[in-house]
């Protein structure tokens, strides 16, 4: 199968490129254009700044939540029986669906300003929050249940056969082995949180200096013409998501190192 | 079990699905309340204007072009990853992630650098051959770039679940590279590939940001569905808006259950 397996590699490097590198690399060209200096300054322009701050803490904040409520439900999906189950887990993977945009709308529906339950955070940080929440949710919970699924019961077993109580099996047993997968959904989570872009981009109102993030930050840059305000914003997300990538292939490795 | 046991099971059981119903179920169940609440004649009524009818079908056309495309790089990338032996494969196995990551502004911006007007072909393009901003072309490069990975991410474990022998078996009996990939190969990866097509397809036709950044927005020419939602919503068309996003979220909704039907299938399958 040799010459099968090289036209295969050819022509997926080709696209791969093509679609993918050749543009980014233009981004990264164009962010360093006038040298790093200039580069530098664009990404620390007062604006810039606070919207990547409060982009890396709301992203890392709502990469926690999820992955103690991610774990939390995986483990309700493997682990419990109630009617319905199925139809919830189904559900889970609505966030990766439902195009973002539907998303922000569907969030505003329900906690804006016309909000059935009288909880209005529309314009805030909360909301701002809220949105990654949702995109987010998958990620966690999708990484934990195959792990959950697949762990061997004998442990626990025979950690409750030894006296150990419910809390104390799943903290010295089942939540060391869970720790690989966790992370790596939640890093997976945080990617996708520092990116986001349109279930943002109507909840937040994108307020300088309080709501505003850098994906909208850098859309508006676009907008106003300053290419190479966006391109410099641009990289530092690129760099965040290729660093975060490349991190959750070591965590693999690491999850897997009693295998090989 | 214990009287305790259960009422902390119970009690597991309420937190997951009381934090799955807040952000998830109860937020799409006000939409299509919503949608619905001036009754079904309005809402066919939006879903059927001119600009409605004219996104719809440029969405449906960039998936069409889109999807077949990555389905085809799909196959072709996983068999590089699972079968071919290359220097940084490694590499190409973590870039293949990169539209997953990448936020989908970045990618807009990144078309707009190559193919706009001040771009890497400068004018070129524009003057002699095509529009690709601010056109339908670039709206199918934004979609292929962001629905890159799915199907290479899909067929990958399959391929490498089933090994080579049989088509190596093929070979030895004198079938040639296309003639094994067809018989062999695709038969046994087939429900991977639907698989990572359906993801595809609603990714495709959700995107949203890096369509958003080369469409141009113009109205009944290259604005997707997902564009009509954000321009209603920003010109208080809140019906509208409603309307056509209950549209994107049928079509979610049946993208879930097909998935649904596919894992069971696998299950049944394996």
């Amino acid at each position: 199968m040799a010459p099968a397996g090289t036209l295969a590699v050819g022509v997926s490097t080709l696209w791969l490129s093509l679609i993918v590198l050749i543009p980014l690399a233009a981004v990264v060209a164009r962010a360093f254009d006038n040298g790093f200096a200039e580069f530098w300054d664009s990404v620390t322009t007062r604006q810039a700044l606070s919207a990547l701050q409060f982009t890396v803490i709301v992203s890392l904040l709502v990469a926690a939540l999820n992955a103690a409520f991610g774990t939390l439900v995986a483990w309700v999906m493997v682990r419990d029986r109630f009617p319905g189950k199925a139809l919830v887990n189904s559900l889970i993977d609505l966030p990766f669906a439902l195009p973002t945009i539907v998303a922000g709308l569907t969030l505003l529906a329900l906690y804006g300003s016309n909000s059935p339950v009288g909880i209005n955070v529309a314009f805030t940080k909360v909301a701002v929050g809220m949105a990654l929440l949702f995109v987010t949710l998958p990620f966690v919970i999708r990484s934990v249940q195959p792990v959950l699924i697949e762990l061997d019961r004998e442990m626990e077993e025979a950690a409750a056969s030894l006296g150990a109580s419910k809390f104390t099996s799943f903290r010295r047993i089942i939540f060391p082995n869970l720790v690989p997968a966790i992370l790596s959904g939640a890093a997976l989570a945080f990617s996708r949180a520092v990116g986001e872009f349109g279930s943002i981009v109507l909840l937040s109102g994108n307020i300088p200096f309080d709501t505003q993030v850098s994906s909208v930050y850098a859309f508006k840059q676009i907008e106003s013409d300053n290419v190479d305000g966006a391109a410099a914003v641009s990289v530092v997300l690129l760099f965040v998501s290729l660093f975060v990538l490349l991190g959750i292939r070591g965590l693999e490795r690491w999850g897997t190192r009693h295998d090989r | 079990m214990t009287g305790n046991g259960l009422a902390s099971r119970l009690a597991l059981r309420f937190i997951a699905l009381a934090y799955l119903a807040v952000l998830l179920l109860v937020p799409v169940g006000v939409v299509f309340y919503r949608t619905f609440e001036d009754g079904v004649s309005a809402v066919i009524d939006s879903v059927t204007t001119p600009a409605a009818i004219s996104a719809f079908w440029l969405t449906l056309e960039v998936a069409l072009i889109a999807v077949p495309l990555n389905a085809i790089f799909g196959v072709f990338a996983a068999i590089a990853l699972v079968r071919g032996r290359f220097p940084g494969k490694r590499l190409f196995d973590a870039l293949i992630d990169l539209p997953f990551a990448v936020s989908p502004i970045v990618i807009g911006l990144a078309l707009l650098l190559v193919y706009g007007r001040n771009g890497l072909f400068g004018e070129f393009p524009l003057d002699n051959w095509i529009q690709v901003i601010f056109s339908t072309p670039g709206i199918v490069l934004a979609t292929i770039f962001v629905s890159l990975p799915f199907v290479a991410r899909e067929v990958a474990p399959v391929l490498r679940e089933i090994g080579d022998e049989q088509e190596q078996a093929a070979a030895t009996l004198g079938a040639s590279g296309w003639q094994t990939f067809r018989r062999v190969t695709l038969p046994a990866i087939r429900w991977g590939l639907i698989y990572g097509v359906v993801l595809s397809t609603a990714r495709a036709i959700g995107e949203f940001g890096a369509v958003s950044v080369v469409s141009g927005k113009i109205s009944g020419e290259t604005e997707t569905l997902t564009l009509l939602v954000e321009k209603r919503f920003q010109n208080f068309d809140l019906a509208g808006a409603y309307a056509a996003s209950a549209l994107l979220a049928v079509i979610a909704l049946v993208t879930l259950a097909g998935m649904t039907l596919l894992n069971k299938r696998e299950e049944d399958t394996t």
